[in-house]
């Protein structure tokens, strides 16, 4: 085994070679990570509430968005996002950003869902007493659902937050500049070691899904202590 | 907006047929894999669910490894990893096979059988606990109770995430297109390449992995009004 080779090259797997070029390695890995999961917080809110929305026109469009992208394959979406969407509507997007837009987009269909469920999982007396106390519809999303359904789906985002994690390893196809494209250029060049090489990065992904995922463990035994229950 | 759709070009000809043979291919490695990973994975939640210490620990580290790691970078293990790993001989019998589709099949099966023991465990922990309980004190034994009432509740509970886990396999089988196993998502960047007519390879493509996908979602959904709203514990 040459451990060695792993060894010399921690850096750039880490952080890529970045005070004198880009950043990579698991620091780029885990900056599309938050960006993506920053995003998809806000379209996966806003396509949750139009699902549990009066409108038949924006329940419906909700529903195409997450059937449709929960049905595609993510690297599909990437594809769309970095060869088909310039061809068709004229921009050019860099890798990293062309990456992200995608994993914005896929991650948001699951978050919608998350969102769906944290709601309808609240009794129906919460909203029905915030109604009754005079809040409009908006208001008591707004300041009684919605702060105790979002407290409620923290476990469910961490857990998204760890399979993006995992899926960030899908902008090495199109080029990006993260951990799985720095093992397989230290793989090329190196070419006698790449059991170690892969393992080493599976570790290093390991390390922070399964920390995340044991803090989402956690959490869901704190949260279930706290929820509002009907009857 | 300066793109010329030529339609007939994907759908007709040399090309559907490209596509048409990734789309099989797609669900052939999605059928092996799912069935080999439901094997393993039924394996690895018997031995969580046995009550021997070191057996239980493995099946933990095998779920907790296997699930915490991208699929990509397993795929590229099994298929760079294996010709230093394994021994000469071993190898070059696996090159004059379809060592590219043994390696993808291999990833896809260990990566979702950890999935799967994940899905049985749980469904095999929602049985109440007074079930096991009373059938223990109405005489069977602890086999017996697992196999004639424990069992066979739980396996309705479990089916519909199981089969969504087999979906899961089906996308995420697009992956192996990176080792050269020739898929659906392969055989469309193919047919993009040759022609410059991404935009309809890649169309078809979709619109095969969403047929599949919603017409098992919705066979799920029926499954679950049919059979499971009466269960409530």
């Amino acid at each position: 085994m040459r451990w060695d080779i792993v060894y010399n090259n921690l850096d750039y797997l880490l952080w890529g070679s970045y005070p004198n070029g880009p950043l990579g390695g698991i620091c780029a890995s885990i900056m599309l990570a938050v960006l993506g999961i920053f995003g998809a917080f806000w379209l996966g809110l806003v396509f949750g509430l139009m699902r549990l929305s009066k409108s038949r026109i924006l329940r419906g469009l909700a529903m195409v968005y997450v059937e449709v992208i929960r049905g595609t394959p993510l690297l599909m979406l990437i594809f769309w996002f970095y060869f088909l969407g310039p061809v068709i509507f004229d921009y050019n997007l860099p890798e990293f950003q062309s990456a992200l837009l995608a994993f914005v987009v896929f991650t948001g269909a699951y978050v919608a869902e998350i969102v769906r469920a944290g709601v309808n999982a609240l009794p129906g007396g919460q909203m029905e007493a915030a109604r009754g106390a005079g809040l409009t519809r908006f208001q008591a999303m707004r300041y009684v659902i919605l702060p105790q359904a979002l407290r409620n789906m923290i476990p469910s985002f961490v857990n998204q937050f760890v399979s993006l994690t995992k899926d960030t390893s899908l902008a090495y196809i199109i080029g990006v500049n993260e951990l799985t494209k720095a093992a397989t250029q230290i793989n090329n060049r190196e070419v006698v070691a790449p059991a170690e090489i892969f393992m080493a990065i599976a570790v290093l992904y390991f390390i922070i899904c399964w920390a995340l995922t044991a803090f989402s463990r956690r959490m869901e035994r704190h949260v279930a202590r706290y929820q509002a229950r009907g009857r | 907006m300066g793109y010329q759709f030529d339609w007939s070009l994907v759908l007709t000809g040399e090309y559907r047929d490209w596509l048409l043979d990734g789309f099989y291919l797609t669900l052939k490695i999605s059928a092996v894999a799912g069935g080999c990973a439901m094997a393993l994975g039924t394996l690895v939640a018997v031995l969580r669910l046995s009550r021997v210490k070191p057996l239980m620990w493995l099946s933990l580290a095998f779920t907790e490894f296997f699930r915490n790691t991208p699929l990509l970078v397993q795929i590229f293990f099994w298929y760079f990893g294996s010709e230093v790993l394994l021994p000469k001989s071993v190898n070059e019998w696996l090159y004059s096979m379809d060592f590219e589709f043994a390696a993808g099949t291999l990833a896809l099966t260990v990566y979702s059988s950890a999935f799967i023991a994940e899905e049985l465990r749980s469904g095999v922990f929602s049985i109440p606990k007074n079930q096991l309980e009373a059938s223990r004190a109405t005489g069977l034994s602890f086999l017996q109770a697992y196999r004639f009432v424990i069992l066979p509740q739980a396996f309705r509970i479990v089916i519909p995430p199981l089969i969504s886990q087999l979906l899961n396999l089906l996308k995420n089988s697009s992956l192996v297109m990176t080792i050269g196993v020739m898929e659906l998502t392969y055989q469309a960047r193919q047919v993009e390449s040759f022609t410059f007519h991404g935009f309809e390879s890649f169309t078809v493509a979709t619109l095969m992995y969403l047929a599949v996908s919603l017409l098992v979602s919705f066979a799920i959904t029926m499954y679950n009004k049919h059979f499971l709203h009466h269960l409530r514990y």
